[in-house]
């Protein structure tokens, strides 16, 4: 097939070794690789980080180009929970229960000051970090983070899901985190 | 700046002091809004008199929202605005009342647009609105205990354990 | 159409004589369709609705309760936060709310920026609004164009304050510099730019047979259903009744504008697209209007009230004049004296009348800040309008009421 569009990269292969007609390496590094760039997002956007985030996903600033073409909006099939918002304590037990739905390997990210810390609402009715009810990985600070930021957070959660290991999701200390949250 | 529609409010001024006389008790102009406070048993009387006149015609209810003030008599307050369309005459209508009668009746038979309008008020203060369909909580968690609006309440949660209130100033 | 498919069904045909039985469908806090957080508990026959019960306050963030903590200033960046879609209007509003208050008179020129800046607001949250019920109809590609343009708006506000989403967009008295030419450039641009856009997005859907079947009479509320809720806004417009708070109480020099007011007929969500859109058209009017009044001006300069009591004086000021330097100092710790009173301000939001109640008792900050939000009244009209429609003609009635889980709740 002739093809004149050669203008397009390729990642960089994980460090193994290669012979002919093989070519080897360690499990987790080529899953870590295929997971990073096609992570499936459930965008948990209730204000104003949520529509930062439509802005991250319109053609500007295109969130597809780091793989996160395809939104899922039921637990199950995501393996990134993206909250964006403020969490009322009336909304954390339904925050725990969609992390609790959503099958492993999961990755949290908590977008703006509300999620990261409560944000400006320092009140009797809001959650003062979303980190009270789940796990999270990455916090992206801003009221409401420039698409940039939202970008760069991603990249971050991207180096996280690259470098883990195999091992980590049945390891004692992943248990203990989710104990420390109530999870099971 | 509402322009008062002079006519208008006085006819309204004196329909209610026909009807309802004594229960009027003060009558006043705030800056541009026509104000009347009044003894809160009349008040679904006195709304749906002004609703069915057909020359004052107050037939939208712009808002109702609650009030605490802690040193006065009668610390609870409900504040009506009431708007006519037609005539474009605004109101605020005041009614109080005390802590341990701390009923007033409920205005969603006159305007339906009051039903949630009435339950924040009550999530806010605890004012309770008699005769009104569903009076539950609508903002907050149906759990808590106390009506956050409150002077004596402060606004952070009082259970943080993490705070250390040097740092703060308190 | 939906009577005589109901018609037609009998009863003993379909599965036994159990054919009524009620379902009841959670659609619930976190749902893709809802745009926002907010649950509705549907009961259900079939796929009709009989009825449903609505759950609001999963972002209850206490802006009346923290209101009454801060100082006036130190409150701009709540009311941003209130409708965030529009945020230049709900500053504007509040700011003007409180120089009722204070008594403050504002100069022509900040009057005339401030109109730019509400109608883009304006302009912004509509065209959000109609391509979410593109979205919400399967028109997906409409809503990836027209949030382009909204980036360009977030590119003014950008120049003007700062910051794209959340504006607090101007200060007590008018703003607090004056627009760059960076901001006028890309004003004029946008205004040069956009009628093309909008005019290829409503060919596209406003006489498109799929849409119209699925727009057309869905969610209808009549006028004195809507008025007894209290309806404001585009929802009541659609409806048939021509209130509009620029025209009945105008505020901020809207008399010296020409535009239309458009109203609906019936209520339905059709109504409500084509009376947001048409509001679109006359906004861009006002705006270009706005801007020629402003050329047309001598004074290039002017960006806020003279009133160093309230607004910032200038830095040269400060150094050299001591009333000047206790003013400054007086207004950054918020020790300004209000009057004592109350006050009723309304602007009219992207959603409707948005009022701001404030209650001084001559303290640096407001003794009751009541916050008269749109949404929060007229999405109690939504259970009658939704009755014995289906669910996905429900989802649609939605997203073309505008609702934004931040004013509902406040």
């Amino acid at each position: 097939m002739d093809s004149n569009n050669n203008n397009f990269t390729v990642v960089d292969a994980p460090e193994g070794i290669s012979g002919s007609g093989f070519f080897a390496t360690r499990m987790d590094k080529a899953i870590g690789l295929a997971r990073l760039n096609s992570l499936w997002p459930l965008p948990f956007a209730t204000s104003c980080c949520g529509i930062e985030f439509m802005a991250t996903m319109a053609p500007h600033y295109d969130m597809s180009r780091f793989g996160m073409e395809r939104l899922s909006f039921s637990p199950r099939q995501s393996d990134l929970l993206m909250v964006m918002g403020t969490i009322a304590k009336k909304m954390g037990p339904i925050l725990q229960e969609v992390y609790i739905q959503m099958a492993e390997p999961r990755w949290v990210i908590a977008v703006g000051a509300c999620a990261a810390s409560g944000g400006i609402f320092d009140t009797y009715s809001v959650l003062q970090g979303i980190d009270r009810v789940i796990p999270v990985d990455v916090y992206v600070p801003g009221c409401p983070p420039r698409p940039e930021q939202i970008i760069n957070g991603i990249l971050k959660i991207q180096e996280l899901v690259h470098n883990e290991s195999g091992r980590r999701r049945y390891s004692s200390e992943y248990k203990e985190l989710l104990a420390k949250y109530g999870i099971e | 700046m509402f322009i008062i529609n002079q006519e208008i409010l006085n006819l309204t001024s004196e329909k209610l002091r026909n009807r309802f006389g004594e229960a009027i008790l003060t009558e006043e102009i705030e800056m541009d809004m026509p104000v009347y406070v009044v003894k809160k048993e009349i008040i679904v009387d006195l709304l749906r008199l002004l609703y069915d006149d057909e020359t004052l015609r107050y037939r939208f209810l712009t808002t109702l929202c609650g009030i605490h003030y802690p040193e006065s008599d009668q610390p609870f307050g409900v504040i009506y605005h009431l708007h006519s369309l037609e005539n474009n005459q605004r109101i605020r209508i005041k009614t109080f009342t005390t802590l341990e009668d701390i009923a007033i009746p409920s205005v969603t038979a006159v305007f339906a647009g009051a039903n949630w309008m009435e339950r924040e008020a009550f999530d806010f203060y605890g004012i309770i609105f008699t005769g009104h369909p569903n009076l539950k909580r609508i903002l907050n968690v149906d759990e808590m205990d106390y009506f956050p609006m409150r002077k004596e309440y402060p606004l952070e949660d009082g259970t943080r354990e993490d705070k250390n209130d040097d740092f703060f100033g308190r | 159409m939906k009577e005589d498919i109901r018609k037609n069904i009998d009863p003993e045909d379909v599965a036994g004589s159990e054919v009524h039985e009620f379902v009841t469908l959670n659609v619930g806090p976190t749902h893709p369709a809802t745009h926002g957080v907010f649950q509705n508990v549907m009961t259900m026959d079939g796929e009709y609705i009989v009825d449903t019960v609505q759950t609001i306050g999963y972002i209850h963030r206490a802006f009346e309760k923290i209101a009454e903590r801060r100082a006036y200033y130190q409150i701009l960046p709540l009311t941003d936060r209130l409708n965030y879609c529009s945020s230049a209007l709900n500053n504007t509003g509040y700011l003007m709310a409180v120089e009722k208050l204070l008594d403050l008179e504002i100069p022509k020129r900040v009057q005339y920026m401030r109109v730019i800046i509400m109608e883009l607001a304006r302009i912004a949250d509509h065209n959000v609004c109609n391509s979410v019920i593109g979205v919400d109809t399967g028109a997906l590609t409409v809503f990836t164009y027209m949030f382009q343009d909204r980036e360009k708006i977030y590119e003014i506000w950008e120049q003007i304050c700062g910051s794209r989403l959340t504006t607090s967009i101007g200060r007590i008295g008018g703003f607090e510099r004056n627009w760059n030419e960076k901001a006028w450039s890309l004003l004029r641009t946008f205004m040069k730019e956009y009628p093309p856009r909008l005019k290829e997005f409503e060919t596209l859907l406003s006489r498109n047979r799929i849409f119209l079947d699925r727009t057309v009479d869905v969610g209808a509320i009549s006028a004195e259903k809507a008025l007894n809720y209290g309806f404001t806004g585009p929802n009541l417009r659609a409806a048939g009744v021509d209130y509009d708070v620029r025209i009945a109480a105008p505020y901020c020099s809207y008399e010296d504008f020409e535009f239309i007011i458009p109203v609906g007929t019936t209520g339905d969500t059709h109504d409500r697209f084509m009376v947001r859109q048409e509001e679109m058209w006359q906004s861009m009017s006002i705006i270009n209007q706005a801007i020629a009044k402003l050329d047309a001006m001598d004074d290039k300069e002017t960006f806020n009230a003279n009133n160093d009591a309230f607004v910032m004086p200038a830095k040269e000021k400060v150094y050299n004049d001591m009333e000047s330097l206790i003013y400054h100092f007086k207004q950054v710790m918020g020790e300004i004296d209000p009057p004592k009173g109350e006050i009723y301000h309304a602007v009219e939001a992207a959603n409707g009348e948005l009022g701001f109640y404030i209650v001084s008792d001559g303290g640096r900050s407001p003794y009751r800040l009541h916050f008269r939000r749109p949404c929060f009244i007229y999405y109690q009209g939504y259970p009658d309008m939704i009755k014995g429609n289906l669910l996905s003609d429900a989802i649609i009635t939605l997203s073309s009421m505008n609702v934004i889980a931040g004013e509902l709740d406040a």
